[in-house]
């Protein structure tokens, strides 16, 4: 899967000595002043006591996945992409799911990895855009304020040990003191985040953010960027064995945001070694 | 063999330098945020200046270290309000290892190096471990990059022997501008051979005039 970090984090540093004896479980407590909460260190105790795992929800696998989302800067604002659909571990569950959604005025949010966990941050946003609506101060948040709060929402999480499974992107166009400022962003799950031109979730990382980085140019205009857009999703359809030929573009701009109807892409399958694949194959079946 | 906790920590990369001098301090930085074998961006910032004389550069975990930046900055703020003047960079190297220790148990994935000039204007750098022991001395480097560097700075910085006794000030007699320009070899050098340090250098001076900041083109590959 693309979501989580496919080759594998590295330990964490010497000080926590368990890391040498794994066999002896060891629990230290650490009271915040304010809170109260009891923090255990080491995971093997938490996955080991019944009663621990009713206090401490542990999200430890992703169950219904959504594969990579690419976005990039353009002249008037953010395009996103993404496909619509999924995956139940390599089943294609769900076909038509809308992994980009709009926020508040000024932004757009795609996710990739454990699609119930996105409905959650949704739910989320949706309580933050209405608490900065009925402020009713003619103030709105935009997306380097939602970038913000996400990234400490996912960090906050994975302290509790219980992580949004997402990768998160971030878009959006926001008049700010030097003009209209484009914002593009993303974050993890595990907080890590970033801002740049052009950002892709799971396999995007490895197949779009290539062909973006050679591509990409400053001020390019809508029918450039979709091109761009479309040259990824085509890798990543003939590539990633979760995606669907099933697209969903979404652009913001200073006018708002639109998110298109999904649409297929053509392919081309036409490569001799496909065309009649048993021509030179020895044996009955 | 994957361990259970494995995924609340990433190793982000990079690489942190900091050298103290008689009345400046130089820290560096690379700019670049990888995960597993992909580089994420090649612009990103590892520096905070935390007080007007005291600048922290850390690598590791970058949500850690994101956490742990504006944790001591706001700690920072606090103390301009409490005590009308801004915390000193002794003051930061103390405040900073107990804010590591603070989190002995669950750590702060980040490799510091704290650097600025001390009440008495002299060059000061403070490095640390993830769990905040610290020391002061005259130069250090931490990161993935930090056992190519080492080296080469305890040959060419023409520092005192910490071992000598009675113990000498480590601060290295190298000028402003030498050190920078070590810095910048050193940099070229670890790029060479460690994937995860590259793409720009970040290079702040500290002096009494103030602070300064430059950024260099490194390797991209």
């Amino acid at each position: 899967m693309g979501s989580h970090a496919a080759g594998g984090s590295q330990a964490p540093p010497t000080a926590t000595a368990g890391g040498g004896e794994t066999q002896r479980t060891h629990v230290a407590f650490i009271f915040y002043p304010s809170i109260g909460i009891v923090v255990f260190a080491f995971d093997k105790f938490i996955n080991s006591h019944g009663l621990l795992m009713l206090l401490f929800h542990t999200n430890r696998y992703p169950y219904v996945t959504g594969t990579s989302v690419i976005a990039l800067k353009y002249k008037d604002g953010v395009i996103m992409a993404c496909d619509t659909g999924a995956s139940y571990g390599s089943t294609l569950r769900y076909k038509s799911v809308e992994r980009i959604k709009a926020v508040g005025k000024h932004s757009l949010i795609g996710a990739s990895g454990e699609f119930s966990d996105f409905q959650e941050i949704l739910r989320y946003l949706d309580e933050l855009t209405l608490s900065d609506h009925m402020w009713d101060d003619g103030n709105s948040l935009g997306p380097k304020e939602i970038h913000s709060y996400l990234t400490r929402v996912m960090y906050n999480r994975r302290n509790k040990f219980d992580p949004l499974w997402n990768s998160l992107v971030l878009g959006g166009v926001k008049k700010g003191p030097k003009g209209d400022e484009k914002y593009l962003g993303m974050v993890n799950m595990i907080g890590t985040h970033f801002e740049e031109n052009h950002v892709a979730t799971g396999f995007g990382n490895h197949l779009a953010i290539p062909i973006l980085r050679a591509e990409w140019r400053e001020d390019m205009s809508f029918e450039e960027a979709v091109k761009l857009v479309e040259k990824c999703l085509l890798v990543l359809l003939y590539r990633d064995r979760s995606s669907i030929n099933k697209f969903q573009i979404a652009k913001i701009t200073t006018e708002g945001s639109t998110i298109y109807p999904p649409y297929s892409l053509k392919t081309y399958w036409g490569f001799s070694h496909f065309e009649n694949p048993a021509q030179g194959a020895v044996g009955s079946w | 063999m994957s361990r259970r906790g494995d995924w609340v920590y990433e190793n982000n990369g990079g690489t942190c330098v900091a050298i103290a001098g008689a009345d400046y301090c130089v820290v560096a930085a690379d700019t670049r945020l990888s995960v597993g074998y992909s580089i994420l961006t090649r612009d990103h910032s590892k520096i905070c200046d935390l007080a007007d004389k005291c600048v922290l550069a850390s690598s590791g975990f970058q949500g850690d270290i994101k956490a742990l930046h504006k944790n001591l900055a706001a700690r920072e703020l606090l103390y301009q309000h409490q005590h009308n003047k801004r915390m000193s960079c002794p003051a930061m190297a103390q405040l900073l290892s107990n804010t590591l220790y603070y989190k002995r148990f669950f750590p702060y994935y980040a490799f510091n190096v704290l650097g600025g000039l001390d009440s008495e204007g002299k060059g000061c750098v403070f490095t640390y471990d993830a769990v905040g022991s610290y020391e002061r001395t005259g130069y250090s480097a931490q990161g993935t990059g930090s056992t190519l560097i080492m080296p080469v700075l305890d040959n060419q910085l023409k520092s005192p022997s910490p071992l000598l006794l009675p113990a000498r000030d480590a601060v290295t007699p190298l000028s402003e501008s030498e050190a920078v320009d070590l810095v910048k070899d050193v940099f070229a050098s670890a790029t060479e051979r460690d994937i995860y340090t590259g793409d720009k250098l970040e290079i702040v001076v500290i002096n009494k005039a103030g602070t300064t900041r430059e950024y260099i083109e490194l390797r991209k590959d």
